[in-house]
């Protein structure tokens, strides 16, 4: 963070961070597909649904940025949101296309649409996202969001929303460059004795 | 939340500029703009100069360019040239020896945190995104 008289800089690149729609989401995306034909994306990056294959890539970035390693959490996150009901959930992970495609994977998103949370009408929440540190800048985190955000709309939402810890400057910057502003909630919490 | 003149002709000045890259421009070409005394808006050019945010172009068109990196530069960066957000006390300058007192700081220094954090998360990049924008918006519904 910059400081009075001091020439500043801050960052940007990939982000981490979590609604149903009024209807009935059509069945329209299918286990596997490139949305990089169908949503803009970088033309380096391409998009697809991870596969169970992808799941030890996903722990060791996750592990790579937190410090923690989650298996267990990693694996029951793809079965809810890489197998299931896969109209409204989008579990989505990013690869160099071209020859190095399906090598290694540059990072991942993990959204799904929820309604009536709050008080809100049907919308898409944002509730994982990771890029590889060595791949930032880019365009990574653009193609995955470009991607996830074409599914919501596609599936009748008008709205995206996620949520970011005040201290995190990186994904703040990430988001904010994405266009996304603050929204009509306020998180509140509270110690429990 | 109130910003100082100086800010906002720093912020101002600086999306002007970086929005036009190519460009070097007066300070009376900026004051013009934005109905500012030039004045005022020098002593900011200066303070922006030494921050390495802009730079002077001397000749017979010369005037400012914008000299910071837009992705990397935050409206924090610039808002802290200008003032003094050292601590939320000195911000709402309340004395916490009473647990009143204790009690209504604790609640400037969340409004402080979060204004903090949005201004820390939006670069000249992201503004200068958010007034074409707006830009495009005004042609569209003309």
């Amino acid at each position: 963070m910059g400081a009075g008289g001091r020439r500043v800089a801050a960052d940007g690149g990939g982000g981490r961070t979590r609604t149903l729609s009024r209807n009935r989401v059509p069945h329209a995306v299918e286990s596997a597909v490139d949305i990089k034909t169908r949503a803009p994306a970088e033309k380096s990056v391409r998009v697809r649904r991870v596969k169970a294959t992808d799941i030890p890539q996903v722990v060791a970035l996750d592990q790579q940025i937190t410090g923690i390693g989650k298996a267990e959490y990693w694996r029951d996150l793809y079965a809810r949101y890489g197998k299931r009901r896969l109209a409204e959930r989008f579990f989505f992970v990013a690869e160099p296309s071209g020859k190095r495609a399906g090598k290694n994977i540059l990072g991942f998103v993990i959204g799904e649409i929820r309604a009536w949370e709050f008080g809100s009408a049907p919308c898409g929440w944002v509730f994982a996202m990771s890029v590889d540190p060595d791949t930032r800048l880019h365009g990574v985190g653009k193609s995955l969001l470009d991607a996830i955000s074409f599914e919501f709309r596609k599936a009748g939402v008008s709205k995206m929303r996620t949520m970011v810890a005040r201290d995190n400057r990186l994904h703040l910057l990430f988001f904010r460059s994405q266009e996304m502003a603050a929204g009509p909630y306020l998180q509140l919490e509270k110690e429990l004795d | 939340m109130k910003l100082q003149v100086s800010t906002r002709l720093a912020i101002f000045a600086l999306l002007h500029l970086a929005g036009r890259p190519d460009e070097q421009l007066s300070v009376s070409d900026i004051g013009d703009k934005y109905g500012i005394s030039s004045h005022h808006l020098a002593k900011v050019m200066h303070a922006l100069g030494r921050a390495g945010l802009v730079r002077a172009v001397r000749g017979a068109r010369g005037g400012y360019q914008f000299s910071g990196n837009a992705s990397r530069t935050t409206l924090l960066d610039v808002v802290q040239l200008f003032e003094d957000w050292a601590s939320p006390h000195a911000i709402s300058g309340i004395d916490g020896r009473t647990n009143e007192a204790w009690a209504l700081s604790k609640v400037v220094a969340e409004i402080d945190e979060i204004a903090q954090a949005t201004l820390g998360s939006i670069t000249i990049a992201t503004m200068l995104k958010l007034i074409d924008r707006r830009r495009h918006e005004q042609k569209r519904s003309t």
